[in-house]
């Protein structure tokens, strides 16, 4: 019996991913291509970092005079209706098609109709349902309004669909085994299990509602983004500025509202 | 108990609650029978206690009768009518006067102890009520005398989800009772319960549906409790019937038949 060790290979803990590291490589140089076809240059980053200087110091002081908090309040309350009533209608509808939208609830054609109208509300950017709106219904708090109803509906519905599926289904067998009717099944048995979820994604959709609602603006469907786009228009940089710190304070309000309101109904 | 001297099949109000199953077969998957031809008669009053081994069945044929599952064949003729046949409206007047006690109790944990009570009522009361929480006062006050016969009378007004699982069985019995059932299934109602809690239910169960002369039946794991509180016992194995007696007939020759094996028995 020797005292050495016969010589063993070595074993790697952590072997080459030779998959990974060409993906990153691709990576790497498709970023390079992408840079230089969009003409993605230092020069031209550091000539417009000068321009963004100039544009922030045309910023200061914001400016407080009473015409333009005149049109700041007009706007701000706009938009705040805005959100309120897109918040108030999606929520309504989005309660039917979420639980249309179950696989445990709803029969296979109707769950399925349901999610084809959810991924079509998903797919387009608020913005651009909102210039479609604009296009349909004229400029106004009115496209405003629908275009985030849209919104509000593919987030919600698609959530509410999600939390009745994770339900618990032995609490509403038990209440289906009862004889009570499906929409009873559906209030006594399903409604209590997602409901507290239900109405923290309402107060989400609030508070995201109230930042979309300054955006859907900016295209023509009213409210204090329509006020903020005129500003631009005028070089009013330092109106401007006196928007967007009213914006930010309002979807910090926003934000403080609905994480209290989602505790209170947890 | 004497009652078991005089047993007569019809309940004293004169209405035959009797169930007749007649070559009862399920199929979860095409051609493995989970239940192979049950044929039984239960008569209109007293207990009958279903015992065997896991996945025989049981649960598969107390869980037909009111047609949480839907047979694959067969008959099960019940005041009138045959179960296995109806659908919508017919099959949910059948269910509201079939009561279920499940093994996880299954109520709705987020609503109150006096609203599970009555989802007892849904099989007979319009949405709107359901929804509004507007039951008729004296469907109220039969929930109230309810648990307080359940002995909870001071626990309505708590959530379901704050109770003991001995306190939520109480309930769900309560439940099942304020359907003004004509029959009482109970899928493994002690299953998930201390010993002592597990006489306690059977006491319970047997008490409340002797004193309305209704007739349960009774998955039971449990055979010390089958013979202790059943009027009768049906022994399944591998989706048969391979016992039907009263408790007494009941020998270890007949255990071993059900279950297989005599090991246990010791």
């Amino acid at each position: 019996m020797s005292d050495i060790p016969a010589p063993v290979p070595r074993r790697l803990a952590f072997p080459p991913n030779w998959p990974m590291r060409i993906g990153l490589l691709v990576l790497l140089l498709y970023v390079v291509y992408a840079s230089t076809i969009l003409d993605i240059t230092w020069t031209r980053f550091v000539a417009g970092v000068s321009h963004g200087g100039r544009f922030l110091a045309r910023m200061f002081p914001p400016d407080f005079s009473p015409d333009k908090l005149v049109l700041l309040e007009a706007g701000m309350i706009e938009s705040l209706q805005i959100a309120v009533l897109a918040t108030i209608f999606g929520v309504a509808l989005s309660l039917p098609l979420g639980l249309a939208a179950a696989r445990n609830l709803s029969p296979a054609p109707l769950a399925w109709t349901a999610r084809t109208l959810i991924a079509l509300c998903r797919s387009l950017h608020p913005v651009i349902v909102a210039i479609l709106f604009v296009k349909a219904v004229g400029f106004g708090a009115l496209a405003g309004v629908l275009a985030l109803i849209v919104a509000s509906m593919g987030f919600l519905s698609k959530l509410i669909g999600e939390a009745v599926e994770e339900m618990s289904m032995k609490q509403m067998e038990a209440v289906r085994a009862t004889g009570a009717p499906f929409l009873s099944v559906v209030v006594m048995g399903v409604m209590p299990q997602v409901m507290p979820r239900f109405i923290g994604f309402s107060a989400y959709q609030l508070d995201s509602n109230l930042r979309n609602s300054a955006l859907v603006g900016l295209v023509g469907g009213g409210g204090i983004g329509a006020t903020l786009f005129t500003a631009f228009q005028r070089f009013d940089y330092d109106f401007v500025l006196t928007i967007v710190l009213a914006i930010i304070a309002i979807v910090m309000v926003g934000e403080i509202v609905s994480g209290w309101m989602r505790r209170l109904f947890q | 108990m004497d009652a078991k001297a005089s047993f007569k099949p019809v309940a004293a109000d004169g209405i035959d609650r009797s169930l007749v199953i007649r070559h009862l077969r399920k199929e979860y998957r095409s051609g493995l029978a989970v239940l192979k031809d049950v044929s039984l008669t239960i008569e209109g009053r007293g207990m009958t206690a279903i015992i065997g081994p896991s996945g025989t069945g049981k649960s598969t044929l107390v869980r037909c009768i009111n047609r949480l599952v839907d047979p694959t064949a067969g008959e099960m003729l019940f005041m009138g009518q045959d179960l296995a046949k109806l659908r919508g409206r017919a099959l949910r007047t059948a269910r509201r006067r079939i009561g279920m006690v499940f093994q996880e109790y299954n109520l709705v944990e987020r609503l109150s102890v006096i609203e599970n009570v009555l989802c007892g009522r849904l099989g007979y009361l319009p949405v709107w009520r359901a929804w509004l929480r507007k039951f008729p006062p004296a469907d109220i006050d039969r929930a109230f005398r309810l648990l307080d016969a359940v002995g909870l009378g001071e626990f309505a007004n708590i959530r379901a989800d704050q109770l003991s699982g001995g306190q939520r069985q109480r309930v769900g019995i309560a439940r099942a009772l304020m359907q003004d059932p004509d029959l009482v299934l109970a899928d493994e109602p002690t299953s998930s319960l201390d010993p002592k809690t597990s006489v306690e239910i059977m006491e319970l169960i047997a008490r409340r549906a002797g004193e309305r002369d209704i007739p349960v039946i009774v998955n039971i794991h449990n055979v010390d409790l089958a013979r202790r509180f059943a009027d009768r016992i049906v022994g399944m194995s591998k989706g048969e019937v391979v016992f039907d007696g009263p408790p007494r007939a009941l020998e270890d020759s007949h255990l071993m038949a059900i279950y297989g094996g005599e090991g246990w028995l010791e």
